[in-house]
């Protein structure tokens, strides 16, 4: 007997038996494949729905919090900020260049949809090891891609992570973040109203790539290299210069006010489209699937329905105002298509020709709230107190604390060299800082606000690995931090919640424990979340990834006259480290890893001290009281010293650092800043009134970094390092797409 | 009277806003001349600015190039009046055939954005007479297809004739003789890649553009 035809579109038996009771009839082929793909992991959330509701969402300021397509948050002067962050793991192991491109393509429609001009991209990427020949390829093929799409659509790429480790061999995380302003009042939601109203498609032909995209890729793991090539046809291709004129056809529309709702086409295509706005709005719909412009002929119903073409939009307008939406579109050569009309009731109704015959009649909001929700088993590690017990401080000390230093040190900068980074002229602190610093100036008028948008993206799968709780609240601290260095207090919160299968009770326990950490983070630091994505079944060959929960944090600098110190200190500037050290726990640390050693615990994150420290740092940045600032992170003091060396090329003599563990050890909480003489009194005594403990660590000068009893290395040595592993690894260029 | 500067814009175009901001912020006013106007609104200078003009597809500035509002630059170039390409704009002038040489994919195989030092070989252009030879300044690049190429023959000619108006300190990208900006024989038509426009706050890591556009109104 042949398989079910539900569960080779992936659903379940269970799943098959409640659309039958949701419709009181059998399904037909068309109705299951739209119950496929909006029931998928991908697109319903159905395993982690339940945990999400746990974090904090609401703050003042917040106009709109999770559940739409980007978050929006009020940041003064009739400006709102629009955020969001998502995954494109799974295309991007299969198809690095186009896999990625279209992540940046899916993440800015999301953000257009509201009605935000994008002004800002960031990605955080993770590889295999740089030695694997496989990982080299797919981490070229998505720079590439992101470059390619990003630069070309015309928004520049500010930020990100590039992190190589063993857990991303056979799959990798390529997440992408958003961000757009627009001036308040022109905010919309995907939600269709007025019966009698129009839905337009706007964009791209529909073909037949990416069907079954969320489905089929994104949510099941890696089996193979021959299975997953067998994939490809699912990872869908995108055109950055139809996406740039869909960007501005679409402002233009919704500056003349001709559009009532629109929703992006991403996961799941029209039938998410069509489902969400006519749910959304109480309605229903009469989507005709025999108008929708298809690349190619032959195409059937279904597929028309779940086809992943990109670069498409679907936008709710008022039958008088078809004519100038289509005169707008021709403007920037975009096609638009009526394929809908909003109906009464709560039917969507596919229909072959508006008066022909009814292929398909679902109650448009059971695709989406009666989507299945699971509480699945989540059970720790069996070994967990064995695991506990078994610390990185008990490895051996290095013979050469030097030679591990420096085997620490990469410099990004041959990714983001190859991203558009200054469009627009915002970005006042670029890519390879703490975070981004942007100027904000008024969507629409351009007139400068004198205050400045900061971004941050973080995260840390070796701490997550060693404990998904703590490890999630530390990665807050960090972002936390980050922020703090270039001046800016945070305002807003999204995550991309990267885990493998949920069906491992394992893996639900892990991102269980990674929403209650970001929980207490978020409270603490007053950072809603306004808005996220979980990308699980991030598996290889049965192998689970690392618990990754990355985080995107947006914040505020009030008033921005001056550009921000940077890591580059001065030739006699004394070196103060602010914040304490509380313990000198190496598991979960870059050196630990680095020596195989990847179990252990961490020391609790004291969240007071850490937005105390945050608060100090910010204030002295803003009152110009240090030359140099940054955190502590990975690799520890030992790592940060060496960046700043290598950023300021002046040596420093470092003492009061007892060990290895001392140097190496990523305690939260803790960030580097260099003052001169005279400022060092007042910034002692500023920490002092702030309750921050401070230590005098040094002073800088010279061309070495020396660290009294450990390590006494050359600048130069530490910069060549530092500059080269990444063009060495990599080579000159990309050359894939 | 303040210029006014026309911005031209295709689809594509991801600059235009960016001139106008800087060249405001020098005191000219700016039209966006979109290309399928041949209308040049009245404008006293004309920049053809970066971006991906029709998606760069086939080769860049090889589709911009037959847009309308092309014949109405190079009949405004034919009059002497100063036009500048930025980066896409180059290339679109060299598909033009208002500059020679061609622009094609960085040495490397690789795009790139940074800060490049350029050091000023001509004052008799219109984006350097605030400028003495030998002057560096601190003006960011931002491309793929940045590399300039002519024939030997256009390569002499442009040196004896004096019509190399910047080179690369550093060549980023394998252009021929460092070559970061040319101009044309009657010297009011200037192609660079680099963009001055990016380098015109004091927030935004060099205000060395301002010299560049500055010396651009002058002439207006």
């Amino acid at each position: 007997m042949s398989e079910p035809v539900h569960r080779a579109l992936g659903l379940t038996d269970d799943e098959a038996e409640k659309i039958t009771e949701l419709l009181g009839r059998e399904p037909n082929h068309l109705e299951l494949a739209m119950y496929s793909v909006m029931w998928s992991e991908h697109c319903s959330y159905k395993s982690s729905r339940i945990h999400l509701k746990r974090l904090p969402t609401e703050a003042p300021w917040v106009l709109v919090g999770p559940g739409e397509n980007a978050g929006v948050v009020d940041v003064g002067d009739g400006i709102a900020a629009a955020i969001r962050i998502e995954s494109h793991n799974h295309p991007s192991a299969i198809e690095p260049y186009q896999g990625a491109a279209t992540g940046v393509g899916g993440i800015l429609r999301d953000i257009f949809t509201m009605g935000a001009r994008p002004i800002a991209l960031m990605d955080p990427l993770r590889f295999g090891p740089l030695d694997d020949p496989r990982s080299r390829w797919i981490a070229e093929g998505v720079v590439s891609g992101v470059s390619g799409y990003g630069n070309s659509v015309g928004v520049p790429t500010v930020g990100g992570e590039t992190v190589f480790d063993e857990t991303y061999r056979g799959n990798p995380l390529v997440n992408v973040l958003c961000l757009g302003i627009l001036p308040t009042e022109r905010l919309v939601l995907a939600k269709a109203s007025g019966v009698g109203n129009l839905a337009v498609l706007l964009g791209s032909r529909t073909g037949r790539d990416g069907i079954g995209g969320v489905s089929v890729l994104a949510s099941a793991g890696f089996s193979d290299d021959e299975a997953d090539a067998a994939k490809r046809p699912s990872v869908q291709v995108g055109d950055p210069f139809e996406e740039k004129r869909l960007i501005e056809a679409c402002l233009t529309l919704l500056d003349e006010g001709l559009v009532v709702g629109i929703q992006d086409l991403g996961g799941a295509g029209l039938t998410c489209a069509a489902s969400e706005t006519a749910s959304n709005g109480g309605v229903g719909m009469d989507f005709d699937v025999s108008a929708v412009p298809r690349r190619e002929d032959g195409m059937e119903p279904f597929e028309v329905m779940t086809s992943e073409s990109q670069e498409r939009m679907l936008a709710i307008v008022t039958p008088e105002g078809v004519d100038r939406v289509r005169e707008l579109c021709s403007k920037w050569e975009v096609e638009a298509t009526v394929v809908g009309r909003v109906t009464e009731g709560g039917a969507l109704r596919i229909v072959d020709g508006f008066e022909g015959e009814e292929l398909a009649n679902v109650p448009a909001s059971t695709l989406h709230e009666d989507a299945p929700l699971y509480d699945r088993p989540r059970q720790a590690p069996a070994d967990l107190d064995a695991f506990r017990a078994d610390s990185a401080n008990h490895l051996p000390a290095p013979d050469d604390v030097g030679a591990d230093l420096k085997a620490m040190l990469i410099d990004p900068e041959w990714v983001y060299s190859q991203y558009d980074h200054q469009l627009f002229l915002n970005t006042v602190v670029g890519p390879g800082a703490d975070a981004t610093l942007l100027r904000l100036k008024h969507p629409t008028t351009g007139e400068e606000t004198g205050r400045g948008l900061a971004l941050t993206v973080d995260g840390n799968h070796r701490w997550c690995a060693i404990d998904p709780k703590i490890g999630t609240a530390a990665t807050m601290a960090e972002a936390l931090l980050n922020l703090a260095c270039v001046g800016a207090k945070p305002l807003a919160t999204v995550n991309c919640l990267n885990f493998g299968n949920p069906e491992h009770p394992e893996v639900m326990w892990q991102l269980s424990e990674a929403i209650d950490g970001m929980t207490e983070a978020c409270e603490a630091f007053g950072a809603p979340v306004v808005g996220g994505n979980v990308s699980l079944y991030n598996e290889s060959l049965g192998t689970n990834i690392d618990p990754t929960p990355v985080i995107g944090l947006l914040g505020m600098v009030d008033d921005l006259r001056a550009v921000p110190p940077g890591l580059d200190w001065l030739d006699g500037d004394r070196l103060i480290l602010l914040g304490a050290t509380e313990s000198d726990e190496l598991s979960g640390s870059q050196w630990a890893f680095e020596q195989g050693h990847r179990r252990g615990r961490l020391a609790p994150v004291d969240l007071g001290a850490v937005a105390s420290v945050a608060d100090l740092v910010r204030s002295l940045v803003n009152d110009r009281m240090v030359t140099a600032v940054h955190d502590v992170s990975v690799g520890g003091l030992g790592v940060a010293l060496a960046e700043m060396a290598v950023a300021s090329n002046v040596g420093c003599t470092i003492a009061r650092v007892a060990d290895h563990a001392a140097l190496f050890c990523e305690s939260p909480g803790r960030v580097v800043v260099s003052a001169t003489t005279e400022q060092m009194d007042d910034v002692l005594a500023r920490a002092d009134a702030a309750g921050v403990p401070t230590t005098r660590l040094g002073l800088a000068h010279g061309d070495r970094l020396a660290v009294k009893g450990l390590l006494d290395l050359a600048v130069d040595e530490l910069t060549t390092k530092y500059r080269e592993t990444l063009p060495a690894a990599l080579g000159q260029g990309t050359t894939q797409g | 009277m303040a210029p006014t500067v026309g911005v031209v814009q295709f689809p594509g175009t991801n600059c235009e806003f960016d001139v106008v901001e800087a060249v405001a912020s020098l005191g000219a006013e700016s039209v966006i001349l979109w290309h399928q106007e041949a209308d040049l609104g009245g404008a006293d200078a004309v920049v053809v600015p970066g971006g991906f003009a029709h998606g760069d597809y086939l080769r860049p500035g090889a589709i911009a190039r037959f847009s309308p509002v092309m014949e109405s630059v190079a009949a405004f170039a034919a009059q002497g009046r100063p036009v500048v390409g930025i980066c896409n704009g180059f290339q679109v002038l060299t598909e033009a055939g208002l500059l020679p040489g061609a622009l094609q994919k960085n040495a490397g195989l690789k795009f790139r954005c940074g800060m490049t030092e350029l050091r000023v070989e001509s004052v008799d252009s219109p984006l350097t007479s605030r400028l003495a030879v030998g002057d560096v300044v601190r003006i960011p690049i931002n491309h793929f297809e940045g590399n300039y190429t002519c024939s030997d023959e256009d390569l002499a000619r442009l040196r004896d004739e004096d019509r190399i108006v910047f080179t690369y300190v550093d060549n980023p990208n394998g252009s021929m003789g460092d070559i970061a900006g040319i101009c044309n024989a009657a010297r009011n038509v200037v192609g660079l890649m680099p963009h001055p426009e990016r380098a015109c706050h004091d927030l935004l890591g060099s205000t060395d553009g301002r010299l560049l556009l500055g010396s651009f109104l002058d002439v207006a």
